[in-house]
């Protein structure tokens, strides 16, 4: 799969990121040139080689306690919010 | 018998697959020790974790785990001992994160099956795929602000269970057979509280249609229905619906269909991101879930009895028809208080008044069984002054009437109120030879052939023993007296 | 008295100890000495009265007998680390204004253990970067210069680049870093300083603004080894709170530090000695400091690392794959810059359009687009593959040294305006030496070993361990500060 516009405004959307229009050829040039460079990885011979994850994918999940140990903390939960109103965080409309 | 829709150009059959979020009974989240508990003010169950704060870090909660194995249990179902949580990638203004923490490939629970019981007395075996653990998310209000959503975060991070079933639901009875057997068992299991009203039982169904034999049919998704019959309404408008397109020479497009309620019919719900990949990868905050097989081993011998295995125990311990036993393990609660008010008694009898009177009863009260007027040892306790002799079945159902309005056992209401059922044969007698007395011009008719008055003196002569005389007797003593 | 902003912090605990002086008096020249070096823009917020406060409580814990293991030390903290009530950004405009309402593990053990924070310090916006170009508070400057070009703008290296240069130009006695392909330990080979990346899973994620979850580590970076051991022991150890941190003791670093190496084997990896790539001056270095190591006893052993090549474009795809869904979570919602738009998803766009810099917006995209179905299988998996290769290698490296001796970077400290500095596939280059132990998690120190023949700039080496074996890389990195002849005092801006 190659890199066109029509990619990048794809990516875009899903990572709610505005590509100026006349950044869009400069944005296929790059995520294209990365791609290429990247692909050397494919002379590499991974058959039957798992992937990695995590360094640390032996160690066990560790498991909390179901005990109420948070939350009731409304004040510092909004106290950064841009916009709240009556303990809710406020966003513009959606429309379901 | 399948369920066939009878199109213009011959016959199709539909299909049907489910996938049911179940929300955990647990005390804290998912990730986070902020608690679930319904009905808090807004963002005040809420973590950093929750919010997706900076630097947050996910922790699981040991208590969903197992509920997920006790779970994977109950639908007969391999429990995986190696499961891995993976982000799905999308935005939302609930989702706080801009992703959700579940499970892609390698879920907790798969491979299960549940029976499903239907009104002809066919069972079907319907498979499951898969359950896994997910987050929930947290809740819009869209009609405070003119031009603003209110975001309240209490419920992100609440534990799910998306169970997913096979495509193998053939009509929409099949469909509410499905989620009120998967409903009873996690009641039962006390995984979740199934109640699909307050949205902590939510179902998405995947419908298709095709010609009976033939390779399954593009399917729509109709998401988010909030209730067994509109689950039900929602399949069979929109496998109509599918119908009409395929004949009318239209294509199904694969799409998300919300379901209209009020007005019985599916919609699309176009979306504006036609983009949409929800980019799954491992989340790499956290590392696999490893099950230890010794609490495998525990919550399987923990495991209570579910409604298969209660049902069948009923036929035979209790002797009850199938169908009976069916109804009354449906729900946990019903089941025990059936138990309890049969153990010692006549089990048959008991059921049928828990089936009809007592059902009869809660459901004009609006009650619950446990909070059933009557104590079962009562009803048991009736049952025997029935099959004893002591009271007729007519006198019975005022018998349960005093019991529901005043709570008393049925032995003090026979004695209270003189219920006790007369067996006296003179007495008796007296009563019958009484009416006939009174009645010369009627025995006149029933000995010119008008038999039929056989039974008005019955009930003239019950009238007059206020309804305790025995009716067997009753019935005998005026023949006898009539005919002589 | 010697001027207390050059004291290492193993003298200044003495220091403290003997009653030479107060943390207050400490705390007091270090801000001095900030107001003297703002040109370096190496704080982006300088907390002075929360150090005076706590500078305070330190010496009446220290009266009280009650001394930590930092009692008293002034520290700075890259702006990474959420900090209760102080702005932390990640120097990115998106984080504008917000005030963590917690304290992230390792700078609270940090506290705990008696220390004194300065000032949040620059960074690359989001740690994302090798020069400390892409803060949104602008560059850093790298307090050491070009002998050649004095007047050159010299970077400090990233993404810690604000931490290195105020540890090396005296604004701090140490300071935190995060490591997730090289950003301690390129600023330390850059700035001269000893930076040291431990195990993943040593010290706790929990509170520090996360780049790449599976790679990102906290680490120390101050000017000797010793203090490199002190601070160590301070951050590092088990949080419940993080489920990739070890639950393994926190050993006593300081007693690892012997200065013997004797008997120890020294891998020097081939691959880590390109034909192109590695500077002559960096090489010199390098090849004289296994020289001294071998005269000092130890047993310097050829080693392969194969896949070394494939590092750098596996961190590449592994890394921004990760960010794109870590910094999904700046919305405009909960925290940070908010720019209005009709809908939600306008909104989300122009917060996030106008929020992150060019770097970072680059970076989601490529991580959003491998991903993607189509690409997932063949970059994603893929990278994560090979990254099996390069742990399974370091493995098989390990059964034959007990650590591996290389480069930090392939040359000395550049100029903020060299060419190389608008090519992002350039600027990764420098990761090359860094990134494959950060791939396999493993612990590595960079301490200054020389200094450049050419233009008179310092150059780190590192020092790779096994996994957990900090006090085997300690050590060597003793010994290797012990032969440099590197200063371990501060270069001052102001003079003294």
């Amino acid at each position: 799969m190659s890199i066109d516009r029509e990619m990048v405004k794809r990516l875009g959307i899903l990572s709610r990121l505005r590509i100026p229009e006349e950044n869009m050829d400069e944005m296929v040039t790059e995520l294209t040139k990365i791609l290429g460079w990247v692909d050397q990885l494919k002379d590499v011979n991974t058959d039957d080689v798992l992937p990695m994850n995590s360094v640390v994918e032996d160690m066990n999940l560790r498991e909390r306690e179901d005990v109420i140990n948070d939350g009731g903390i409304r004040d510092q939960i909004l106290a950064n919010a841009p916009e709240e109103m009556d303990g809710y965080f406020l966003v513009p409309k959606v429309v379901e | 018998m399948s369920y066939i829709i009878k199109g213009e150009t011959g016959d199709w059959e539909i299909v049907v697959g489910l996938e049911v979020h179940c929300e955990v009974i647990s005390k804290a989240k998912l990730f986070s020790g902020a608690a679930t508990a319904f009905g808090a003010e807004a963002n005040t169950q809420v973590s950093f974790v929750d919010a997706g704060f900076p630097g947050m870090l996910p922790v699981i909660n040991h208590e969903c785990v197992e509920q997920a194995v006790r779970t994977g249990f109950g639908l007969n179902a391999t429990i995986n001992k190696k499961s891995i949580f993976a982000r799905k990638n999308y935005y939302y203004a609930d989702l706080p994160n801009g992703y959700q923490i579940s499970q892609s490939d390698h879920p907790i629970i798969s491979d299960g099956y549940i029976d499903v019981d239907l009104e002809n007395g066919e069972t079907r075996r319907i498979g499951i795929e898969r359950l896994h653990l997910e987050q929930d998310a947290g809740k819009l209000m869209h009609d405070q602000h003119p031009s603003k959503s209110f975001v309240d975060l209490n419920r992100a991070g609440v534990a799910l269970m998306e169970i997913v079933s096979r495509p193998d639901i053939r009509s929409p009875e099949e469909a509410g057979a499905y989620l009120r057997k998967l409903r009873s068992i996690v009641r039962y299991i006390g995984s979740c509280d199934g109640n699909m009203d307050e949205g902590s039982m939510r179902c998405d169904a995947n419908v298709s249609v095709r010609r009976p034999g033939e390779p399954y049919g593009t399917r729509a998704e109709i998401k988010n229905v909030n209730s067994i019959r509109f689950v039900m309404q929602a399949i069979e408008y929109e496998a109509m619906r599918q119908v009409e397109v395929l004949e009318s020479g239209g294509r199904i497009v694969q799409e998300t269909r919300k379901f209209d309620s009020v007005k019985g019919e599916t919609r699309s719900m176009r979306s504006k991101e036609t983009a949409v990949d929800y980019r799954y990868f491992y989340d790499p905050d956290l590392i696999p879930l490893v099950l230890d097989e010794a609490m495998i081993e525990r919550l399987r011998k923990e495991m209570p009895e579910l409604p298969d295995a209660k049902k069948k125990r009923f036929t035979e311990e209790y002797g009850l028809p199938a169908y009976d036993a069916g109804q009354l393990v449906a729900e946990k609660d019903i089941a025990a208080y059936f138990e309890a008010a049969a153990k010692g008694h006549d089990a048959k009898k008991v059921a049928n008044y828990i089936m009809g009177d007592l059902f009869a009863v809660l459901n004009k009260l609006g009650k619950s069984i446990n909070e059933s007027p009557v104590k079962p040892e009562n009803l048991g306790r009736m049952v025997d002054l029935i099959n004893d002799g002591t009271i007729s079945s007519r006198i019975a159902k005022d018998v349960f009437a005093f019991m529901v309005e005043e709570g008393k056992s049925p032995d003090q209401i026979v004695e209270e109120k003189g219920l006790k059922q007369v067996t006296d044969t003179s007495a008796i007698e007296k009563m019958v030879d009484d009416v006939i007395a009174a009645n010369p011009d009627k025995v006149a008719e029933y000995k010119g052939g008008k038999e039929k008055l056989l039974g008005w003196f019955v009930g003239q002569t019950m009238r007059a023993s206020q309804g305790k005389a025995n009716p067997a007797m009753l019935n005998e003593l005026v023949k006898k007296k009539l005919d002589a | 008295m010697t001027d207390l902003v050059e004291l290492t912090i193993s003298e200044a605990l003495d220091g403290l100890a003997k009653k030479e002086f107060s943390s207050v008096e400490l705390t007091k020249a270090h801000l001095a000495e900030m107001e003297k070096a703002r040109e370096l823009n190496a704080y982006v917020l300088e907390t002075p009265e929360v150090a005076l406060e706590r500078a305070q409580k330190s010496d009446e814990r220290r009266a009280q007998g009650k001394a930590g293991k930092m009692e008293g030390i002034p520290v700075g903290m890259k702006d990474l680390y959420c900090t209760k009530g102080v702005r932390t950004t990640a120097c990115s405009h998106i984080l504008d204004g917000f005030i963590p309402p917690y304290e992230s593990t390792v700078s609270q053990k940090l506290e705990d253990a008696g220390s004194v924070m300065l000032g949040k310090t620059n960074m690359d916006e989001f740690a994302m970067g090798t020069a400390n170009l892409t803060s949104y508070y602008g560059a850093v400057r790298n307090p050491y210069k070009d002998k050649t070009n004095p007047d050159k703008f010299l970077i400090p290296g990233g993404s810690s680049g604000g931490s290195a240069a105020a540890v090396a130009a005296g604004l701090c006695m140490a300071a935190t870093g995060s490591d997730t392909g090289g950003s301690i330990r390129t600023p330390a080979s850059f700035c001269g300083i000893v930076g040291c990346k431990p195990t993943y899973g040593r010290c706790s994620r929990w509170g520090m603004v996360a780049f790449a979850s599976s790679l990102d580590q906290a680490g120390t970076m101050t000017r000797t080894v010793r203090d490199t051991a002190i601070m160590m022991g301070a951050m590092a150890g088990f949080d419940p709170k993080d489920s990739t941190s070890a639950n393994i003791p926190v050993p006593d670093y300081e007693k690892a530090l012997t200065g013997n190496v004797k008997g120890l084997k020294i891998g020097i990896p081939r691959e880590y000695n390109p034909d192109k790539g590695l500077n002559s001056d960096v090489r010199h270095v390098w090849e004289s400091m296994a020289e001294k190591l071998k005269a000092a006893g130890a047993e310097i052993v050829d080693i392969s690392l194969p896949s070394t090549q494939y590092a750098l474009p596996t961190y590449y795809l592994i890394a921004p794959a990760e960010a794109s869904s870590n910094l999904a979570r700046y919305d405009g919602v909960r925290f940070g810059l908010r720019v209005d738009g009709k809908s939600l998803d306008e909104m989300y766009t122009n917060t996030r359009t106008e929020g992150f810099g060019k770097e970072v917006k680059r970076r989601i995209m490529i991580g959003t687009c491998i991903l993607l179905e189509g690409y997932y299988e063949t970059c994603y998996l893929k990278a994560q593959k090979v990254r099996r290769l390069l742990c399974h290698e370091f493995a098989e490296a390990y059964k034959k040294v007990d650590v591996i001796l290389a480069p930090a970077a392939p040359e000395t400290a550049f100029g903020k305006d060299d060419d190389s500095t608008s090519d992002p596939l350039k600027m990764q280059l420098y990761d090359v030496f860094t990134v494959p132990s950060s791939l396999a998690g493993l612990p590595s120190v960079c301490v200054p070993a020389g200094t450049s023949d050419i233009n008179g700039l310092p150059i780190g080496l590192q020092v790779i361990g096994n996994s957990f074996q900090e006090e085997t890389i300690l050590r060597v990195a003793g010994a290797i500060e012990s032969m440099s002849g590197m200063p371990i005092r501060p270069l001052r801006m102001g003079g003294k």
